[in-house]
């Protein structure tokens, strides 16, 4: 199985980002990689009760507090030395956020020389990048609190 | 001209006929300088790992007039573990990334005699899972040595800085980085590795000191030949290992991204001819994927510091569900276990137990939790040295998929590599602890070269019954037992000191440097530094006065969790609630502070 994935240019900070990826996914069952050719909505999450939500953005928790939490912190609060990605996604477009993943970025905060990594060939970030859009864009809008939230319907996960 | 307090040398006697020819020199000339407690020659003050000073001129009767007499910015921001070194009159600090190094004259106005910066790739700061620390460097015969965060591994002249030789002892993009110090040993220099978390193979590597070529790797795991492992001498519990024990409890060819990374601290013992370490966990985080009790991650090695043949050793944590490294301190003291005169290896893991060994032969005579709140297993049975693991708290029980909730310790454990001190006057450890708590949920992963291969969902909390992050403690090593207990809003994250002066040092995550009776506990001074202390208080002395020295500069894994607070703020808790925010407290730097009393 290949796939392709097309980034538009990352507006942050002037660092182009555009990639084009070609890659071989695990053969171990996983659906069809999300790309970004469909852009989600404005709310991709579902959210009930300020801690109940759809699958996929449950996923997203899940898929965050593997990976990215090593930097950014627990929740997407940011730590000492990576940024509150809740702040992040009140400025980030969805294309925006999926670019610097895909792409990474460096940057330079009084003296503090911050560097992510591109995860564009990561397939534990890349197949759930939109889920993980879905949970952190529920956590920046407020909608979603702290902690682990739970799963609205019992779900196949991905 | 130097001043020097007179110094009390140990009772152990150096084995002159051990030496081989063509060692002498810096064999000799180490192993006395390590015995001065005037200097602080090696990241851990001595061979034996005790972090003890025999200085007792600052006392807990003067301690509490303890004052800055100077301070020092690195120039960097992010974690600063470890601590300097002094030898003679020149101090030697070093820095997170870059790992930028400072050699300071302290007779001349602490100048900077020589700086070095490293010049690295940024591209290797992300793969450092657990913030751009650096635990320092080594030292011996008019050499100083750094471990690169790139694992670049540089042998630089003490009087100018120049650089001797380099060595590359990994490649970062397959996420092998390098945050432990060095230890020196004879005529050889010890490296390990990091990046359990990016399925890195673990190993301990010896260089030439002179030359910088390679001399021996020890792996973690694969086969003997890798492992450096006979089948018949090196033992696990009393028992040979057999053939291939570092491949045969694998599931295939997982062994080869197995993980078990040596990012911790070294001790040795000059009689054994032992190096004493501990490897980290297996990679994945998800147990499901990776069957087997994973052999040797999570253990205890005893290797011959010239071989690098392993003479025994002792996996805690088999098949690891939890991410509980075993690679802190291995402290060597001789004290009486149950009664007994004993060659004892002390070790806190980070799964919650405090292992007493017996060193000359990996007997294991103790195995007590350090912190009540540990559930996972309900002990240790001392006749297998298995963990009798919880069903309720084994995420491989549990399943993928399935959040197993309240397991204590959590991943950071009840320690992580912040060492503890011991002091042979009060027989009592010192031991900085982490009281958090954690739910886990492990899922399939794929692996991919200078990726994270992780597979675990994760969210960390206080331990029940309490709001505090952290306990200061005092041990009791031959009973197993917790003397007394200082609880702290904070994990405690630095490296303890004791003295002879009856007391012992620590620093908090808010940024204070507190000083403690050693026999009681009770809090005698305590100084808010610019930063949070992840560092290790270290003690020398300069022109005949006594000195205490400790970096600040909050980061390391307490600052990715505790910056923003581990949980939302619960209403009415306010600011003693559970679920403070660090960054309430301290906010990142990068400062050597040097207090004395007049």
């Amino acid at each position: 199985m290949s796939f392709r994935i097309l980034f538009k240019h990352a507006a942050t900070a002037g660092f182009a980002a555009a990639a084009l990826f070609v890659g071989m996914l695990p053969a171990s069952g996983q659906s069809a990689p999300q790309t970004a050719s469909t852009p989600p909505s404005d709310k991709p999450y579902t959210v009930e009760d300020g801690n109940k939500v759809d699958p996929k953005t449950y996923n997203g928790y899940r898929r965050y507090h593997s990976v990215c939490h090593t930097c950014h912190g627990p929740d997407g609060m940011g730590s000492s030395f990576a940024p509150s990605l809740v702040e992040s996604l009140t400025r980030l477009s969805s294309d925006q956020f999926e670019g610097i993943v895909a792409g990474g970025q460096q940057g330079n905060a009084g003296g503090n020389v911050r560097v992510m990594p591109p995860f564009g060939s990561d397939p534990n970030v890349m197949d759930h990048i939109l889920d993980i859009y879905s949970y952190l864009k529920a956590r920046s809008d407020g909608a979603l609190g702290r902690g682990r939230p739970e799963r609205l319907v019992a779900a196949k996960t991905n | 001209m130097k001043m020097r307090l007179k110094s009390v040398l140990c009772a152990s006697a150096i084995g002159a006929v051990a030496l081989a020819a063509g060692q002498a020199s810096a064999n000799s000339e180490l192993l006395k300088m390590q015995k001065d407690p005037n200097q602080w020659v090696m990241p851990l003050g001595n061979y034996s790992g005790q972090r003890y000073s025999e200085l007792s001129q600052i006392n807990k009767d003067n301690v509490k007039n303890l004052k800055v007499a100077w301070s020092f910015s690195t120039g960097v921001l992010r974690g600063h573990e470890g601590g300097p070194l002094v030898i003679g009159d020149m101090m030697y600090v070093h820095a997170p990334f870059p790992n930028t190094v400072f050699a300071i004259d302290l007779a001349n106005a602490n100048r900077i005699v020589w700086k070095f910066e490293p010049k690295q790739d940024a591209s290797v700061i992300p793969v450092m899972c657990c913030d751009t620390v650096n635990r320092g460097l080594a030292y011996a015969d008019g050499q100083i040595f750094l471990s690169q965060a790139d694992t670049t591994l540089v042998a630089l002249d003490a009087k100018t800085g120049k650089v001797a030789w380099t060595a590359k002892n990994g490649d970062a993009s397959k996420g092998e980085t390098s945050t432990a110090a060095p230890l020196v040993i004879k005529d050889k220099v010890y490296v390990g590795i990091s990046g359990g978390e990016f399925g890195v193979r673990g190993h301990l590597t010896a260089y030439d000191t002179k030359t910088g070529k390679q001399v021996w790797r020890g792996y973690s795991m694969g086969p003997d030949s890798d492992t450096l492992m006979d089948p018949e001498k090196t033992t696990h519990l009393g028992k040979p290992v057999g053939k291939d024990s570092g491949t045969n409890t694998w599931q295939g060819d997982q062994w080869k991204i197995g993980g078990g990374t040596t990012w911790g601290w070294f001790s040795y013992d000059p009689d054994l001819n032992l190096i004493y370490y501990g490897s980290g966990n297996p990679s994945t985080w998800n147990p499901v994927q990776r069957p087997g009790d994973n052999r040797w991650s999570m253990t205890i090695f005893a290797r011959d510091a010239d071989t690098g043949m392993a003479k025994w050793v002792y996996q805690m944590t088999p098949h690891d569900e939890w991410d509980y490294d075993g690679v802190n301190e291995m402290i060597l003291a001789d004290i009486d276990v149950k009664g007994k005169p004993t060659k004892a290896l002390v070790h806190f893991d980070r799964n919650g137990f405090a292992y007493t060994m017996d060193r000359t032969n990996g007997a294991l005579l103790v195995a007590e939790k350090y912190d009540p709140a540990v559930n996972w297993a309900t002990h240790v049975d001392m006749a297998t040295g298995r963990p009798q693991v919880v069903d309720k708290y084994s995420t491989h029980k549990q399943g993928e998929d399935v959040n197993t909730k309240g397991i204590c310790p959590a991943a950071l454990g009840t320690k992580d590599q912040q060492p503890s001190a011991f002091s042979p006057k009060t027989k009592l450890f010192y031991v900085p602890t982490n009281h958090v708590c954690m739910d886990y949920e492990p899922f399939k992963v794929a692996y991919a070269a200078g990726q994270p291969y992780v597979g675990a969902t994760l969210s960390m909390y206080p331990a029940p019954g309490g709001t505090h992050l952290g306990n200061f403690i005092a041990w009791d090593a031959s009973e197993g037992k917790i003397k007394w207990s200082i609880p702290e809003p904070f994990s405690v994250w630095s490296g303890a000191l004791a003295t002879a002066g009856d007391v012992v040092f620590y620093g908090t995550l808010e940024g204070y440097l507190k000083a403690v009776d050693a026999n009681s506990g009770k809090e005698l001074f305590r100084f808010k530094t610019p930063s949070g202390i992840i560092g290790n208080v270290n003690t020398y002395v300069h022109n005949g006065k006594q000195h205490i020295a400790v970096l600040s500069g909050v980061g390391g894994w307490a600052g990715i969790g505790m910056a923003a607070g581990l949980q939302e703020d619960t209403a009415g808790l306010g600011a003693v609630g559970a679920y403070k925010q660090l960054s309430n407290y301290t906010q990142l730097g990068g400062v050597l502070t040097v207090f004395t009393v007049d």
